[in-house]
């Protein structure tokens, strides 16, 4: 299976504050090694400050409104995430309680597969889908 | 047998010792220098994990409290054999010694150089290749027996004999707890890159058994390939096996219909696709490329760039045949191969045409090795069917379709011979 480990942003992610964080980036740096060398790691990236951000709000009659970053909630935004492959939801949790965060609160979610639709939507509508996902392939 | 507020803790340990199994075992290893012996200490400390967490709670530093009890254990039998042989005078001089390799096991490089020598050694050519898949989902994978046992459809009994034999073996052949050096390190990597590719397969290939179970196998043989990849990064071909494994596994959501039927590469939804997995598995093939300095070092590497072939392609008809058919030209070269030949075939006469393709398959018409293989009648069937020859076309699917010993398949080439006309 695979999840998604969502790191919420900081006052200093949103600040672009790494200076005084070096200590810290190293660690990072050792734990995502750590995570290479036992073949956990499918993607990890960190996002930049919401004031780089965009959104696009859309209205109920399908209308679509674009505002600018940055974005007030900082405890909501997410500042990283990785994707891992792992054998359960524990061994996810044991892996993240590893990590060298000081602070904060990261978020586990469990990545859809096929089968978790099965019986939940009509079969034409994840066709479609399917075949939509095809023409925006991307590698 | 667990209720269910003892389950919780129970996945918890289980969690914990699939991160630190491979590691704790690896480093007892060396400091014991027996992997059978490593093992056994290391599943004491299991036990004892399992005994007490579900109360005290997982330790803070789950790895060093599962060191502490391993080194505990090998101290109390080294402390209970000095006695039995009455050197009671020496036991602290023994203790000494004894102790001081086991105080290394740290969280540290040292660590990670003793999971790679753990790889190297569980794949030891000694094994009979059973042994060394066994052992190496075993000791690396952090795998229960009956885990495995399931995996491989044998009894639990069965695959634990068939683990202490291995262990055993290694034992007494005294192999080194070494990653082998100079010449002897291409043979021993080609057998661990084939013990990782026979779990994949194991779990690719088969359609039996547990399908759960089977995707569990294949994820495995992607996280040991990743690994070894992490460990010992040099080495192309271990990038090559990881872009193979990691590319056909993006087509295991889209492989089987509604109905579990079978769905051949070029009639799958290339929607169902796993994305991740084959930029994952493109940016592997990229860095084997760049490491050897050629596009076709080895074996695992022109498969990989096979199946890169089709994941590029996003929909069947563009998929670059020309690029395949000498793909298959170059990887006959490293791995001679009837087999591969045909699939050369089938390539060519995408590429050029079907009477192309039909020369090189009627040139395999003789190969000892593919008497009664139904997949050769199957595409000379094919071929002469475009060719406008549906006679002969039907023959051969009749002949195909009395070779194969799978139901699903002789009913789908008897639909062929039928519609031959």
């Amino acid at each position: 299976m695979r999840v998604m480990v969502l790191v919420k942003a900081t006052e200093d992610s949103e600040q672009g504050n790494y200076a005084e964080h070096a200590d810290e980036f190293a660690a990072m740096g050792k734990y995502n090694e750590e995570l290479l060398k036992a073949g956990i790691m499918l993607a990890g990236e960190g996002l930049t400050p919401s004031s780089e951000g965009k959104r696009v709000a859309f209205g109920d009659d399908g209308g679509s409104r674009v505002i600018d970053g940055p974005f007030a909630e900082t405890k909501e935004l997410i500042g990283g995430f990785w994707i891992w492959q792992v054998s359960s939801m524990e061994e996810a949790v044991e892996w993240l309680k590893r990590a060298p965060f000081r602070g904060g609160t990261v978020e586990l979610r469990r990545i859809q597969e096929a089968a978790d639709f099965e019986g939940k939507l009509p079969q034409e509508i994840l066709d479609a889908e399917s075949r939509l996902r095809s023409q925006s392939g991307n590698e | 047998m667990a209720d269910r507020a003892d389950r919780g803790p129970r996945r918890t340990v289980e969690a914990v010792w699939r991160i630190e199994s491979a590691r704790l075992i690896a480093g007892l290893a060396r400091a014991v220098g027996d992997v059978g012996l490593a093992e056994d200490l290391a599943q004491d400390a299991l036990v004892a994990a399992l005994e007490q967490w579900p109360a005290s709670g997982v330790p803070d530093n789950p790895g060093a409290w599962l060191t502490a009890v391993a080194r505990r254990r090998y101290v109390d039998g080294v402390r209970r054999q000095v006695s039995f042989e009455r050197k009671v005078a020496e036991i602290g001089r023994e203790l000494a010694e004894a102790e001081s390799p086991m105080d290394e096991i740290e969280f540290d490089e040292h660590v990670e150089d003793d999971v790679l020598r753990l790889i190297f050694t569980a794949c030891h050519p000694v094994l009979s290749r059973d042994a060394r898949v066994a052992l190496t989902l075993k000791l690396v994978g952090g795998l229960s027996t009956d885990q495995i046992a399931r995996a491989f459809l044998v009894s639990t009994p069965t695959m634990a004999a068939r683990i202490t034999r291995a262990k055993k073996a290694l034992s007494d052949a005294g192999v080194p707890f070494q990653v082998p050096v100079g010449t002897e390190l291409a043979a021993r990597l080609a057998s661990v890159l084939e013990v990782v590719y026979l779990i994949f397969n194991e779990g690719y290939a088969a359609t039996s058994g547990d399908a759960l179970t089977r995707s569990e196998l294949c994820e495995e043989a992607m996280r040991l390939g990743r690994m070894l990849a992490a460990l010992a990064p040099g080495e192309p071909e271990t990038h090559g096996l990881v872009a193979l494994m990691e590319i056909q596994a993006s087509r295991i959501p889209a492989r089987t219909g509604r109905d579990g039927e079978l769905i051949t590469l070029l009639d799958q939804d290339r929607g169902r696709w796993n994305r991740l997995l084959i930029t994952h598995g493109l940016a592997a093939l990229a860095r084997a490329r760049s490491l050897s300095g050629s596009e076709f070092s080895g074996p695992y590497v022109v498969q990989a760039a096979l199946a890169a072939c089709h994941a590029r392609a996003l929909v069947a008809a563009d998929t670059d045949w020309v690029r395949i058919a000498t793909l298959y030209g170059l990887l006959r070269a490293l791995n001679p191969s009837p087999v591969i030949e045909l699939n050369r075939a089938v390539a060519v006469s995408m590429a050029d045409g079907p009477a192309a393709g039909l020369a090189i398959a009627d040139s395999l018409a003789g190969e000892p090795a593919l008497r009664g293989y139904h997949l050769l009648a199957a595409v000379r069937g094919d071929l002469l069917e475009r060719l406008g020859r549906p006679d002969e076309a039907r023959a051969e699917f009749e002949r195909a379709a009395a070779m194969t010993a799978n139901t699903r398949e002789r009913t789908h080439l008897l639909a062929r011979a039928a519609a031959c006309a």
